[in-house]
């Protein structure tokens, strides 16, 4: 098997995708003959072509909206968000429409399509070009919202994200485009969406975490385990709907909780894994659930590294849970 | 003045001194007008290389682009209003910004007025009424209406706005909503449009089916200009003309300043990808500060020598400037939480606490790099 970077991982998976199914169509900024400002498009303009692969005016508005109405009609369109920063100005699209469309015409219509964006942080690009803004759209029905950690997953993921029925927003992390290569399966495959990843096995304290943290994590869990604190370290894969039973067969297991996020503590994800964990494991809890996030800040170009959950803040709040007694 | 797709021009593309001296220019204002386009020129080489050599992280060039915004800049009165792009850090060098301001932007350091929240090229000058730039694309344009239209309600006579942006930026949401109000209201703004031909790679064919990008200001009900960009005299012309209109309350102008970007887009971008060369080259015998060296020495008011010893002088000037910045440490770690809210919340407080207790049980954070791709 070839071995891939997450970057290589995903542009391994469009070219799958456009040779299987000449429905499938990609638009946004750049995306042509640069490749991507990342390099994840890179080749499929020359394979494709300017009508599959299209380089579009300046308007995440109309690169969505323009989406929409081709998943209508049928087609299986793949829009990149340049940073997902960017974003906003197709908020509509995504939150009134492409969201909506199944729902609101009782099942007639619907919006197979599948918004490409680079997340997080870990490039020096200040407020604009770093934000982890998963819960915005985790907090709208009809989505999807899914975020690999690894290449063979972001592979499968958005092949399965492309080939599903509904909306996706699919994040990637860009601090992971080129962290290290695995080894990828050629050709297709998927990946489910409706699973989470079980990373390392512990019986201590269970880590939930996604995206660009879990191999900070993993790194924290392995310096635990020195210490004598077995981690049970869950990557999500899936925020919107996510996979609860793993996690709450962690904790009835372990009885200790840590989230851990990139994004701004208020209102992020991992609120919501601690309140679903209150709700269903209280009686399983030995210790508070502890949230390790971003600061409820901007997010600061100087001061990044302050600002991000680092391995200490991580592995601080594991022993912080493992001694609660 | 040239309105919807014909071309505004005063010199000639190549050398001697054809065209007139705009009206209201002295020789001294023709000269102030070449040194701050060298000026921006040198600052932009320097930047390139300080990211290059690793001391910055980032930098948005604006190399062949310094007339159209100089030409501009040279238009605005005292009190007027500015709503820049990431490219046009000319117009702080034009109005005298001490160098170290910009500088400490570019390093993000303890004394940068935005305090490194921003990646580099994001100033923010109040004292010369510059607003904060943000990089998503467009977002200055509605703001500037809305400037302009307070203007008016406040009853200040002697205020016009002005948004730059690029021919990307017409493809905005807020190029729509802001060129449509500042219509409507009439409103004191000017709309300057540089049209450098990319968008990163994206041509300006790609970006609108329209004759110009001028062209767009019939919709709004507005005069459209479109100008040789390469022509500071022209787009001299060009900007005054629409700031006195803007002030007779005679509604807002859309300036298309037809130029070329001879860099790469950012300091992490290859146009080699994407641009044919004899685009470039073709543009590169039109440079805007080879032509206007060319008028000025037919006219006499300008040698070799004298550009040498100004060129010398602002080296040195950048050279003093880059020192005291690079030697400037990093904001404070505790920085981080201010200036979210006008007070510190209950729940920053608490997170600045964590902060501090994490520090002192296990040191300083490590600063983990990053380089940015685009
Ligand atoms: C809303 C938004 N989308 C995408 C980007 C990424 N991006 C940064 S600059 C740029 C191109 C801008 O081109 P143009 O408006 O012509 O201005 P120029 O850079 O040429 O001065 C893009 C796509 C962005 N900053 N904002």
């Amino acid at each position: 098997m070839p071995q891939m970077t997450m970057l290589q991982a995903i542009n391994d998976a469009m070219h799958v995708a456009m040779e299987r199914d000449p429905d499938v169509v990609m638009l946004g900024e750049d995306i042509g003959k640069k490749g991507g400002v990342f390099g994840a498009t890179d080749g499929l303009y020359d394979k494709f072509g300017a009508l599959r692969v299209m380089d579009t005016p300046l308007s995440e508005c109309g690169i969505i909206g323009t989406a929409v109405g081709m998943a209508l009609y049928g087609l299986k369109p793949v829009p990149e968000i340049q940073f997902l920063d960017f974003i906003y100005p197709a908020f509509d699209q995504i939150v009134s429409e492409m969201a909506k469309m199944r729902y609101r015409s009782g099942g007639q219509f619907t919006c197979p399509m599948v918004v490409r964006s680079p997340s997080g942080g870990g490039i020096r690009g200040g407020h604009y070009h770093s934000q982890s803004s998963e819960a915005y759209f985790a907090h709208t029905p009809g989505l999807r919202v899914v975020m690999p950690s690894t290449p063979a997953d972001a592979k499968g993921m958005l092949l399965a994200s492309i080939f599903n029925e509904d909306p996706v927003i699919f994040l990637e992390p860009k601090a992971l485009y080129r962290h290290g290569k695995q080894e990828v399966q050629e050709g297709w495959y998927t990946t489910s969406l409706d699973e989470a990843r079980r990373v390392r096995e512990g019986d201590d304290v269970t880590v939930v975490t996604w995206g660009a943290m879990v191999p900070i994590v993993e790194d924290a869990a392995g310096t635990a385990a020195e210490n004598g604190v077995a981690c049970d370290v869950i990557d999500l894969r899936s925020i919107l709907p996510w996979d609860y039973d793993t996690v709450l067969d962690s904790v009835r297991k372990t009885g200790r909780l840590v989230v851990v996020q990139e994004a701004p503590r208020t209102c992020g994800f991992a609120s919501e894994v601690a309140a679903t964990v209150a709700e269903k494991a209280i009686d399983s809890l030995e210790a508070p659930i502890a949230r390790v996030t971003g600061f409820d800040t901007p997010f600061p170009y100087a001061l990044e590294h302050v600002y991000k959950p680092d391995k200490k803040r991580v592995l601080g709040a594991i022993e912080f849970t493992a001694r609660w007694a | 003045m040239a309105t919807g797709t014909e071309m505004h021009v005063v010199m000639e593309a190549k050398g001697k001194a054809k065209g007139r001296t705009p009206k209201g220019l002295g020789d001294d204002d023709l000269k102030a007008l070449f040194r701050a386009m060298l000026f921006t020129r040198l600052f932009d080489q320097r930047g390139m290389n300080l990211q290059r050599q690793g001391r910055i992280g980032f930098f948005v060039p604006s190399m062949g682009q310094e007339a159209s915004q100089i030409g501009t800049g040279y238009a605005m009165g005292n009190k007027d209003v500015l709503y820049p792009s990431y490219r046009t850090h000319s117009l702080a060098l034009l109005k005298g910004v001490p160098l170290k301001v910009l500088y400490d932007q570019l390093w993000g350091n303890a004394t940068d007025l935005v305090k490194g929240r921003q990646m580099p090229n994001h100033f923010a000058i109040p004292s010369i009424n510059w607003v904060s730039i943000s990089s998503p694309i467009g977002t200055q344009i509605s703001q500037a209406a809305g400037a302009a239209r307070a203007a008016q309600i406040r009853g200040d006579k002697d205020v016009a706005v002005w948004a730059w942006f690029g021919d990307g930026g017409t493809s905005s949401n807020d190029f729509h909503a802001g060129l449509n109000f500042a219509g409507v209201w009439k409103a004191p703004c000017i709309f300057m449009c540089e049209n450098n031909h990319w968008a990163i790679s994206v041509p300006e064919e790609m970006q609108t089916a329209s004759v110009s990008f001028a062209d767009k200001a019939v919709a709004y009900g507005m005069r459209g200009v479109r100008v040789d960009g390469n022509d500071v005299l022209a787009v001299y012309e060009a900007a005054r003309e629409a700031r006195d209109r803007a002030i007779k309350g005679e509604g807002p102008t859309l300036i298309e300043t037809v130029t070329f970007r001879m860099g790469p887009h950012s300091s992490s971008d290859d146009p080699k990808r994407y641009q044919p060369p004899e685009l470039f080259e073709a543009w590169q015998k039109r440079d805007p500060i080879d032509r206007y060296r060319e008028w000025l020495e037919a006219k006499d008011l300008w040698s070799k020598d004298e550009e040498e010893a100004l060129a010398a002088e602002l080296q040195k000037e950048i050279a003093t400037a880059v020192e005291a910045a690079e030697s400037t440490p990093a904001p404070d770690v505790e920085t981080v939480f201010d200036d979210v809210y006008a007070e510190l919340p209950k729940m920053l407080i608490e997170q600045r606490e964590a902060l501090r207790a994490q520090i002192k049980a296990s040191g300083a954070i490590e600063d983990g790099g990053g380089a940015f791709p685009l």
